[in-house]
């Protein structure tokens, strides 16, 4: 019954919305490298336009890259949005045709009672039109079981509240919904990588093997974690530019751990000299700096140990031991993006490059960790679901 | 007789009151800072880069052949025992010129009107976030050559961020007093606080850099001279 809602244009169109937040995220690492983030200082229009009518001669200098963002983020929500359509199956073209009549109502009425709205006017009967003119052809398969449809309308739901976040981030004038806005981009991905996941056959076949070996599944729980914290140190860093409080590494101003006393700060600002950032140094972005270097340490030796558990545990066949190679070669490509980081001087590409192959490491271990949940056997699943739910009577009784 | 008398105790205590006298000075930097950096985005930036024929530099140690630092804001920080009155008329200017903020730092008056310009012949934007409850954070474009911005800060506040993020190397710096005695040095190092009314002051130097120093002076009938260095740690 669950295979029926799989087809190849639907895996392919799912990788293809993966890839698109993926470059999306990139983009908006770009934008904040380079400080650009507030260049359109209007949101959710960009200097007064619908932001799909801004003339391309007006996207100068940080307004290109900003403007780039917003585009690429709304291609990212439509493809979410479709692809969340599209898990609901032949029952969604009723959906379509309903939706599609109301946007283009809606936009006549805005063309008719409002003033000075016809470009959104336009893009909203567009949308509609389109809307209509899928239904027709939308695809028949059947809709995908319940939890990967709620899965569908979750990412929706990011995509949006992830807009939304972005667009307070330029009308609030506060660096904090970034940091926010920087993590949540990220677990998006993860969602929409699962979806990806799920909507390929890959995913029952994952099913097939079972594997019997709950500290790796407990491992790779683990350094999912440790990867969310160490985004969330990262996101903080970047949007209080403060990724050259340390300008230096291995060492930290020459030392092991660096003093924040007062005059070692005044020293430090005397002699910083950014040309992108005018932010001073404060024995904060030091503190977390340094936790951000020790917790990469963690993240290194414990992917390295999750390698040798599964390669000890299952052999160097299963996707399993395959993927957590793989997890350990983008620690230390993120390990070497960060070094580089510093010794360039926060180059906006090498930046932006650690900022894609953190997401990337985030999705791998999420999956590998889904993944080991999915071929766990089914018995040891409902113990640890019990057990979660904290029912203390299932677990004595499997004992 | 006793209307002499009178005269000569009003006089005593008049007359000082209504001296008022300059703190002139310089400030030098002791130490050497690291070379300034080539603004390369400016340059290969495909409008900017074409207004400049220089090679664009940071501004971050402005300091002359003998140490003389420019950039340094000056102000009397304690002893006032009044605020010397309304802000001044004249406004104070901030000009976007070759793809940069001119001058790098300014001071003004609580009230007293900043005036921004935009000389270039393209457009900018003016990012300002003051950490100071009351002083209101904007983010506002202004077309090349476009029409002045005129802005006032309520309350006192050390360099406050001017920056343009379509140009993301623009940077200006504003600090607001609630008095009038304060300066900001020129090239040459050298400052002026004028009509300084008689009495024991603390005057700080403050460069966003390097640091502060503080002086104690006290100001008569004559005019005083308060040189000050400030010291790059080593």
């Amino acid at each position: 019954m669950e295979k029926s809602f799989r087809s190849t244009a639907l895996t392919i169109f799912a990788v293809l919305t993966a890839i698109s937040t993926l470059l999306l995220i990139s983009v908006g690492g770009i934008v904040t490298s380079k400080g650009v983030g507030m260049s359109v200082p209007d949101w959710p229009t960009t200097y007064g336009y619908n932001m799909f009518f801004f003339p391309f001669s007006k996207w100068e200098g940080g307004i290109f890259h900003e403007h780039s963002h917003r585009l690429l983020a709304s291609l990212v929500g439509l493809f979410t949005v479709i692809l969340a359509v599209w898990l609901h199956g032949r029952p969604a073209r009723r959906f379509l045709r309903v939706f599609g009549f109301l946007l283009v109502a809606f936009s006549v009425m805005i063309a008719i009672f409002t003033q000075g709205r016809l470009q959104t006017a336009s893009v909203m009967a567009l949308c509609g039109f389109v809307s209509v003119a899928l239904s027709f052809g939308w695809p028949g398969n059947l809709p995908a079981p319940g939890w990967v449809r709620r899965l569908g309308l979750a990412a929706v739901g990011a995509v949006l509240l992830q807009g939304l976040l972005g667009g307070l981030r330029v009308t609030l004038y506060k660096d904090q919904i970034g940091i926010f806005h920087g993590v949540l981009a990220q677990l998006f991905f993860c969602l929409v990588c699962l979806l990806a996941f799920v909507a390929s056959t890959k995913w029952e076949e994952i099913g097939l093997v079972r594997t019997q070996s709950p500290g790796i599944r407990s491992f790779g729980i683990l350094l999912t974690l440790l990867v969310v914290v160490q985004l969330g140190l990262g996101a903080t860093m970047r949007h209080q530019h403060a990724g050259l409080a340390i300008p230096d590494f291995p060492l930290a101003y020459g030392g092991w751990w660096p003093a924040t006393d007062e005059h070692s700060l005044i020293k430090y600002n005397q002699n910083k000299l950014d040309v992108g950032t005018n932010k001073a140094v404060t024995s904060f972005q030091i503190q977390l700096q340094m936790t951000h270097r020790v917790t990469a340490c963690i993240i290194l030796l414990a992917s390295l140990l999750l390698l040798k558990k599964t390669a000890w545990n299952l052999g160097w066949k299963l996707p399993l031991t395959r993927i957590s190679a793989v997890l350990v070669a983008l620690v230390l490509v993120q390990f070497s993006l960060g070094a580089f980081t510093i010794w360039s001087d926060k180059a906006a590409d090498i930046a932006t490059a650690h900022v894609a192959v953190g997401a990337l490491t985030l999705a791998g271990c999420f999956l590998f960790s889904t993944m080991a949940w999915k071929s766990m056997p089914q018995a040891s699943r409902e113990i640890l679901l019990a057990h979660a739910a904290g029912s203390p009577s299932i677990l004595q009784e499997s004992h | 007789m006793k209307s002499i008398w009178l005269g000569a105790v009003l006089a005593a205590v008049v007359i000082p009151a209504t001296w008022a006298a300059d703190v002139t000075g310089k400030i030098t930097l002791k130490g050497t800072p690291a070379p300034e950096k080539e603004i390369a985005a400016l340059k290969n930036d495909a409008s900017c880069g074409k207004l400049r024929t220089d090679v664009p530099k940071t501004r971050f140690y402005v300091v002359g052949a003998g140490g003389e630092l420019a950039d340094v804001v000056v102000y009397i920080k304690e002893g006032l025992t009044t605020k010397g009155g309304d802000a001044p008329e004249t406004p104070v200017e901030l000009d976007q010129h070759g793809c940069e903020y001119v001058p790098y730092v300014v001071a003004l008056q609580t009230k007293q009107k900043l005036v921004i310009k935009n000389s270039d012949p393209l457009l900018h934007n003016i990012n300002v976030n003051p950490k100071v409850p009351g002083n209101k954070a904007f983010n506002e474009a202004q077309m090349g050559k476009g029409p002045n911005k005129i802005k006032t800060f309520d309350n006192p506040e050390m360099f406050i961020s001017f920056a343009c993020n379509v140009h993301p190397w623009m940077f200006a710096y504003v600090s607001v007093f609630d008095h009038p005695y304060f300066a900001v040095t020129g090239k040459d190092g050298s400052f002026k606080l004028g009509n300084v009314p008689p009495g024991k002051y603390v005057i700080e130097a403050f460069h966003r850099k390097g640091g502060k120093v503080t002086k104690e002076i006290t100001v008569d009938k004559d005019s005083q001279v308060a040189d000050m260095a400030i010291e790059l740690k080593p």
